[in-house]
């Protein structure tokens, strides 16, 4: 029986009096690369939120490798929106990586030599290294996502949550954060990705959970990832089968 | 007076001397903790805290029955930062936006100050003139130990500022992040506001309720136009500030009849006038300077991407042709062609010109970067 990375049990999230998550159980394995599908709304990116602590669940229980989430914070490392801060803010591309470090210091300990070292692993590795000493607000859309990436990545994490890594980014920069997310696999990391295009969910994901308020399914992308599902989860009939 | 006798004045009078200092330091506080507000997109907040504070100051007016400043003050620094988590647990706990909430707040003690302010003018105390200086604040009441008062709170701010550096920068960058790396995020968040809050509140004696807002504004945002660093800019603020100070100062102290507050004010929004126009990175005087400069650049390549086409049928590229054959493109002038001469793209002879070696290269390599 394999570990299980993340599990939720029972969790329950409601703005106001809308509930965005319902009674939601979920036991993700360690070493997937899973995808959480669903329509806007579905509460995909609350899911992640909650899990993370950064939103308070009305009710329900999250483990990290069946602890809490508080006491495994360096085990997980989490990939926001894009469009959740401020580009413009006066920083550089170097500097916000190097925030990634920031958790591990804890509080007012100031990084060093070895978290600009890792740092510049990270910038090295997302192909952003020629960019480190660039303004935030001057890189293209691909590149402050590869950034962000970046930042998780120095975070050397056990898991990783992505928030939409491939919104609004080219071709090219989507190629190399999904060679990313494999290589990460490949190395027993588990990855966790709020996903849009469900045509690329077979190629770059194998382990996929469908998401509309209430869980409508998990697992392995080759038994789940269906027709039946997709209907299911977005209320109209879907074809898989468009790439082919 | 005049600037220079005041400045040789400075270093001998006393109370010039302890009154510029203390704006100096005001201003430095105030554009350092400014920076934090703006950054965060809180600009309003210190607007509705300096407001929030008139209450403050009627009310421990009332119960002490005294003028000194310091009693004021703290009315000022409990009734402000009542205010300030009073907007917060109204934007967290309601449906109510930020703007409502700072607006409401705003008017609802302000208008209490107010209100308390002419309950006090009507009292028979005699004690009570003077109160209403803290609407536009007057420098001139600055004794030695508002100053010393002034330069120990920016000392503090200062040390609390370097010891969480990471930690409010991590803050204003991304907050939900923050959240997930373990740090205490509403800690972090009520130190910044309490610190705001006191910078606000040590303001108000030298520039009142109404126009703070502008002392923790105006130097950031002129600061923010220089520079792309945290560090820099916080930096740079707090010289603005210091600099409006001084400066404001000397410009009310060398005329009659000019209220130093509004003058330090109007200091700062020079700065931020000047920062707005003329800053390299980000001033409109430069980004226009670009614009042109890119444009007659586009200009230029078009013509020689159009002299290619021609170049390129001929074995030569050097073929000399007619200028009359380019009057047909639009982007083309004499002037075009002249700076396409200094640039060794083209030769000029007479009414011909031909296309040099490098000129071709240039024009090949136009659409092959990527």
């Amino acid at each position: 029986m394999e570990k299980i990375a993340v599990s939720v049990d029972d969790l329950t999230v409601a703005y106001n009096y809308k509930p965005v998550l319902w009674d939601i159980d979920l036991a993700i394995p360690e070493g997937v690369l899973m995808a959480i599908v669903g329509p806007n709304g579905a509460g995909k990116s609350t899911l992640i939120k909650a899990i993370l602590g950064i939103i308070d669940p009305i009710a329900g229980s999250i483990g990290i490798y069946g602890k809490p989430y508080e006491d495994q914070r360096q085990k997980v490392a989490y990939v926001p929106q894009k469009g959740s801060v401020d580009w413009d803010f006066p920083t550089t591309a170097l500097d916000v990586v190097m925030m990634g470090t920031y958790g591990s210091l804890g509080w007012i300990k100031r990084p060093g030599k070895a978290q600009k070292k890792a740092a510049l692993e990270a910038l090295e590795k997302v192909g952003m290294l020629p960019f480190k000493n660039r303004q935030i607000s001057q890189l293209s859309g691909g590149q402050q996502q590869r950034i962000f990436l970046a930042r998780a990545l120095v975070q050397n994490a056990a898991i990783y949550f992505m928030d939409e890594p491939f919104q609004g980014v080219d071709a090219t920069t989507e190629k190399a954060i999904v060679n990313i997310l494999k290589e990460l696999r490949k190395t027993g990391k588990t990855v966790i990705v709020v996903h849009h295009d469900l045509q690329t969910v077979p190629e770059y994901f194998d382990w996929v959970t469908f998401l509309n308020v209430k869980k409508i399914a998990t697992g392995p992308v080759s038994t789940i990832f269906n027709d039946d599902n997709l209907t299911k989860t977005y209320g109209i009939n879907y074809k898989v089968s468009l790439q082919q | 007076m005049s600037l220079g006798e005041y400045f040789e004045l400075l270093f001998t009078d006393y109370t010039l001397g302890v009154i510029t200092l203390g704006t100096a330091i005001l201003g430095a506080v105030t554009g350092m903790l400014g920076s934090f507000a703006v950054l965060r997109k809180q600009s309003l907040l210190g607007d509705a805290i300096s407001h929030a504070a008139l209450p403050g100051i009627a009310l421990a007016f009332l119960f002490t029955g005294a003028k000194d400043s310091n009693v004021l003050l703290i009315g000022a620094l409990i009734s402000g930062l009542l205010g300030a988590f009073w907007i917060r647990g109204m934007v967290k706990n309601t449906h109510l936006k930020a703007d409502t909430a700072l607006g409401l707040v705003l008017s609802l003690f302000f208008g209490l100050g107010m209100l308390l302010l002419t309950y006090i003018q009507k009292l028979p105390n005699a004690n009570q003139a003077g109160l209403d200086k803290y609407l536009f604040g007057q420098a001139a009441t600055l004794v030695a130990s508002d100053v010393w008062i002034m330069v120990a709170i920016t000392a503090v701010s200062l040390f609390i500022l370097l010891l969480f550096w990471k930690e409010f920068k991590l803050l204003l960058f991304d907050a939900d992040y923050t959240k997930t790396l373990g740090f205490n995020t509403r800690f972090i968040d009520t130190l910044i506001t309490f610190f705001i809050v006191i910078a606000i509140v040590i303001g108000l004696q030298t520039v009142g309720v109404v126009l703070m807002s502008a002392m923790l504004l105006a130097p950031a945002a002129a600061a923010r136009q220089w520079t792309n660093k945290l560090s820099v800019m916080i930096g740079l603020a707090a010289f603005f500030g210091a600099f409006s100070g001084v400066f404001g100062t000397a410009i009310s102290a060398t005329q009659s009849n000019l209220s130093t507050g509004p003058v330090i004010v109007l200091v700062a929004a020079f700065f931020v006038l000047i920062s707005f126009v003329f800053s390299p990175g980000r001033g409109l005087l430069f980004r226009e300077i670009r614009f042109q400069k890119n444009r007659r650049e586009l200009e230029l390549k078009k013509t020689l991407q159009f002299m290619y086409s021609i170049a390129k049928t001929h074995e030569d590229i050097s073929h000399p042709h007619a200028v009359k054959i380019l009057n047909n493109f639009q982007g083309f002038t004499r002037k075009t062609l002249q700076q396409m001469v200094d640039k060794k793209w083209v030769t000029l002879d007479g009414t011909m010109w031909s296309m040099t070696a490098l000129g071709y290269e240039e024009a090949e390599n136009l659409y092959s970067q990527t």
